[in-house]
Parts: structure tokens; sequence; C-alpha cells
């Protein structure tokens, strides 16, 4: 056998390796896609979007819990998107290459792998009790904003490195200020990646349960809330909630909630490629 | 920059429109019925109660439809602790209060009435292959689940001369729920005593797969899943000291399944049974408890014993 037929072997059978290990993640979300599916689209209508939650699984649905979801998402998102731009800007562009910031840097990488309870128990005491907020909108925004923090700020820096550093050069060298450096040709240069991150982030927090539990998110909420002192409920919640009734109704009904809950990611994502997508075309050089 | 102002905008449009909807529909049923109440209500704790008050506050809508009452599911401990600390007024409970939380309350200037409001019967549940059981006795019972059995009682042959000489495999609720504290303290005597190797879970859907999937399987959890359930698993009977008796909706109500039936309750707040939304609410919680009960899968108390708590809580509301 000559080199470069054995070169052609292991090229080809890396080749179906790589084809596997797509596939693997591939077929397991078929799977799941379809037991939930096949057991939860039928029950879907616009009652079930529309009802409050009941204790018939037939009357039941997930009108404050979407609400609930909705309202997250948009608190979630003002708090988090500026304070992890702001932060990644900072981290990125102004700080030295000192002591103080490699330690800043750990410890951020650090946050983002912290097991999502912590941060509602850490919501618990400061938002809840300290502040006095209560099982509020308000208090579950700010502990889920706690929680994406670290990977908007990852994010944030990531694009800004993309960026090449002739451009800033060339900002500077025509005289603008680093602000205007950063506003006017970092920052639009990046905001693809910059969005993309917070979008994936902001997905990420739509799905999280523990921590809402923990900072007070309730099981019945028969209303929609109107403020952010409201107290609230989410999908994830109402989801976890009818998956431990003992009746089969309610496993249906949880299947249906996860088909929505999946089609808010779905377009949460798509969302986030079309604007990167967008955004990246507009970039001339 | 400005497409995602627009789109932030176009959801909150969206969120609003659908808020005002619900508005008018509220408002519209409120012509019909019994608007002058109106406040909020803050109910947590466990999540064995959760069922029937949810049902009673669903009920409650159609009554009075401008009080807000949410419920959480804190677990009876959780929800205690909630209660101790002012921050709801009605706390589920599927245990009576402990000391220690009694304390906490009391500290805080927190007195309460405690209503018992339906039976849980917990069930001991085998595989329906399993065809050597059909009853156990409270000792035989001890014997599996005491902490001393962990590691020594492993195999069906341990507990009974004849049964199969294969391993047992136990399941049952995690040491946080109020059932797992019921079990001990009614089976081993000491609350929270019991062998640590078993397979633990707070979702009781869990422990109905695992047993029913395991010929060798034993467990134990609330009746109600087992009567939605009943093709995949069998009811084991209990012998308490005077026959062996099978839990049924009789045979909890009129307390002969004994020792594993047990009474649930909601505690109320003094300061909330001063708002006569709460009076009104817990009322009907108590006239309407029987009903309910049957319909999410426990058991109502005899018809003497309503009329007693809701005597019991005219009594705490006339007090003050």
């Amino acid at each position: 056998m000559t080199n470069a037929q054995k070169n052609r072997i292991i090229d080809k059978s890396f080749q179906a390796f790589g084809v596997v290990c797509t596939f693997f993640g591939l077929a397991i979300l078929a799977v799941l896609i379809y037991n939930i599916f096949e057991e939860g689209l039928s029950r879907i209508n616009w009652d079930f979007i529309t009802n409050l939650p009941s204790r018939r699984p037939q009357k039941a649905g997930i009108y404050t819990a979407v609400m609930g979801t909705i309202w997250i998402l948009v608190m979630t998102t003002l708090i988090a998107f500026p304070l992890g731009v702001g932060a990644g800007i900072y981290l990125e562009e102004y700080t030295k290459k000192t002591k103080l910031a490699s330690l800043l840097e750990i410890n951020i990488a650090n946050l983002a792998g912290v097991p999502s309870i912590i941060y509602g128990l850490l919501g618990l005491e400061i938002f809840v009790r300290i502040f006095g907020l209560g099982g509020s909108l308000l208090a579950g925004s700010l502990t889920l904003s706690l929680l994406i923090l670290p990977i908007i700020i990852v994010a944030t820096r990531e694009a800004l490195k993309a960026v090449p550093s002739s451009i800033k050069d060339a900002s500077m060298a025509l005289g603008a200020s680093k602000w205007q450096t950063i506003w006017n040709q970092t920052l639009p240069a990046s905001i693809g990646g910059v969005l993309t991150g917070v979008i994936l982030a902001i997905s990420r927090a739509i799905g999280e349960t523990a921590p809402l539990i923990v900072v007070g998110a309730l099981a019945y909420v028969p209303f929609a809330p109107s403020s952010p002192m409201d107290e609230f409920t989410v999908m994830p919640i109402q989801i976890f909630n009818w998956v431990s009734r003992p009746q089969h109704g309610f496993a249906v009904n949880a299947s249906a909630a996860i088909i929505v809950l999946l089609l808010i990611t779905f377009m949460m994502n798509g969302i986030a490629v079309y604007f990167r997508n967008k955004w990246q075309k507009k970039i001339k050089w | 920059m400005k497409t995602i102002i627009k789109i932030i905008l176009g959801v909150s449009v969206i969120f609003t429109l659908a808020s005002c909807r619900r508005n008018t529909e509220k408002s519209a049923e409120n012509t019909l019925k019994d608007k002058e109440l109106r406040g909020s209500i803050k109910i947590d704790g466990s999540s064995t109660v959760y069922p029937i008050t949810e049902a009673i506050a669903e009920e409650f809508r159609a009554v009075a439809p401008e009080v807000k009452v949410t419920v959480g599911v804190s677990g009876t401990g959780g929800g205690f602790k909630k209660f101790s600390r002012g921050e709801t007024a009605i706390s589920d409970a599927s245990r009576p209060i402990k000391d220690k939380e009694k304390i906490a309350c009391e500290e805080n200037g927190i007195s309460y009435v405690q209503l018992e409001v339906a039976y849980d019967g917990l069930a001991v549940l085998v595989n329906p292959a399993n065809d050597w059981l059909d009853h156990l006795s409270v000792e035989e019972l001890k014997k599996i689940w005491e902490p001393a059995a962990q590691g020594v009682i492993m195999r069906w042959s341990q507990i009974r001369d004849g049964f199969p000489d294969e391993e047992i495999h136990l399941f049952g609720p995690g040491v946080a729920s109020g059932t797992y504290d019921y079990f001990t303290k009614a089976i081993c005597g000491e609350e929270g005593a019991s062998r640590g190797d078993y397979t633990a879970s707070e979702d009781d859907n869990v422990l109905v797969q695992g047993i029913s999937t395991d010929k060798y399987g034993l467990g134990f959890f609330g009746l109600a899943y087992f009567e939605e359930n009943k093709d995949k698993l069998k009811l084991v009977g209990v012998d308490g000291g005077e026959g062996v008796v099978i839990p049924t909706q009789a045979t909890v109500a009129d307390g002969t399944y004994q020792p594993l039936s047990r009474p649930i309750f909601i505690y109320v707040k003094d300061k909330a049974a001063e708002r006569e939304e709460v009076v009104t609410f817990v009322t009907f919680y108590l006239e309407l408890v029987p009903e309910i009960a049957q319909e999410v899968g426990y058991i109502a108390l005899p018809a003497a014993e309503y009329a007693k708590q809701a005597e019991k809580f005219q009594a705490f509301i006339s007090k003050k």
C-alpha cells in the first residue's frame, strides 16, 4: 500500500467519523421531537394558547405561562444586553493587560460554568429579600440576567476581537477619539457576532426553570402580568408541573407546551442567524 | 440598530394588546358576578396539596374574578419558611407544622389556624408480574426500609420465607417531600429515618415508571398516582396489626387503612384572615373540597369533620 492510499483511507474514515458525530446529535433530537410531536401536536389549538391553567387537562392552557415567558424575555434582554455588551467593550478595548484584568477574565469564564440553581439562590437573597422585590418579574429577570451575563460578555469580546486592528488603527490615525472609533467602526463591524451571542444567551434563559422556582415563580397564576412587579409563571415551570401530575392528560399538555417552547426557541435562533448574515453582508472594507 | 428597536417595540405591542384582550374579557364577566371582592391571596407549600388548591382557586375565579389567587409549590417545608416570614397568606401542608416552624412563626408574630382538608393514602406497590406478594405487615415494611436495612436486606428471600432469592429494588419519594417524612414516621417510627440506598425521585411518575418496568421492584407513593396507573402496578395490602387492608377510597376515609393514611392541611395566617377575600376563599374552600378532593385523586373527610373544620375557622376569625 502506498502512502497516498493510506492517507486516502485515513481521510475517508475520518470523514465517516465526522458524519457519525454530526448525525448522532441530530438523531437524538429527531427521536425527541418525534415523541413530543406525536403526543402533543394534536393538543395545540388556539384555546390551548389562550386558556388559563386548570385542573382539567382538556381545559388547561398556557396563556399566563406564555405571557410570563415573553415578559421575562423582554426584561432580561433590556437588562442583560447593555450590561453585558458594556462590560465586554470595557474588557476588550479599555483594560490594560494587568493582573487585575486577567483575574476578572478568569472569574467571568468561571461564572459561565456556575450551575443555574446557584444563581437562583443568589437572586433569592439579593433581589427578593434584600432589595425587597418579592417573587416578581423584575426579580426573576435580574436573576436570569446574572445567569447569562458571562455568556454575553464572552461573545461580545470574541466579536470585538475579530475586528481587524487595521480598522481601529486607521480610525485613530484619522483623528477619531477612542469612543468614536468604538461607536462608529468597531461596534458596527462586530454587531452581528454580538447579537448572535445575546440571542443565544437569551434562548438559554427562557428555558431555565430552577433559578426561577427558587426566586419564587409560581405554579398557578390565573392572570397575565401587567407590570414588572407582578407575580408570574413561565413555560418551563408549567411544563415541569404538568409532567409531575398523575393524569395522563397533563403529559399530553406538557408535550404540547414543549412544542410551543421549542418554536419560540427556534424562532430566536432563526432571528440570530438572520441578523448575523444581514450585518456581515453590510461590512465592506 | 433601528431594526432591533423595531422588533422590541413590536413584541411589546403584541403582548400589551394581548393583555388588554384579557382585561376586557374579565370586565365583561364582572358585570355578572360578585365584583365587590378585590385583592390578592398568596398561597404556597406542598406539591401534594397543590392539585386541590389549584382546583379550588380555579373555581373561585367564577365567584370572585377580581381576587388574584396564586399558588406555588415550594414543598411543605419551603412553604412554611415563607409562611413564617409573613410572605404568604395560606400554606399548603402534607404534614402538621413542626416545632421549629412554630417557633419561627411566633418570632415573627404570626399566628395561624390549621384546617384539615382531605386524606391522602400512601400506597405500597409492586410490579404486576410479582406473583409472590399480596400483602406486607408493618414489621416487614420496617425491615425493608429502616436505616439498619441499608446494605443488609438486599434480597426478597430475606423478607419472608418463600419469597424468591432475587435482588429487591426499592423506589420512593425524595427526602424533601412530606410523603417521605410521613412514611418514615409511620413505618420506621422516626421521621426521616430510612435506608439511603433506594431510587429516590420527587417526581412520582418516575417512581411509577421504575416499578412498572422492574419485576423485582417495590415502592411507595400517594394513592392518586396508583389510581391513574392501575394497569401498570399492583397494589399491596398492609397489615397494621388488625388484618390486611387494601387502600381504597373507602378504607382510607373510614380510617381502617392504617398507618399509611394521613390528613393533609392548609394553614391560614391571622393577619390574612382579617381580609374579607381570604375569609370568603377559605369558606369556599371548605365547602367545595369534598367534591374536588375526589376529582383530583384524594379522599374527602367525613361530612361532620368538614363542619368541624368550618367551625374552627369561624372561631378563629371571630376571636379577634
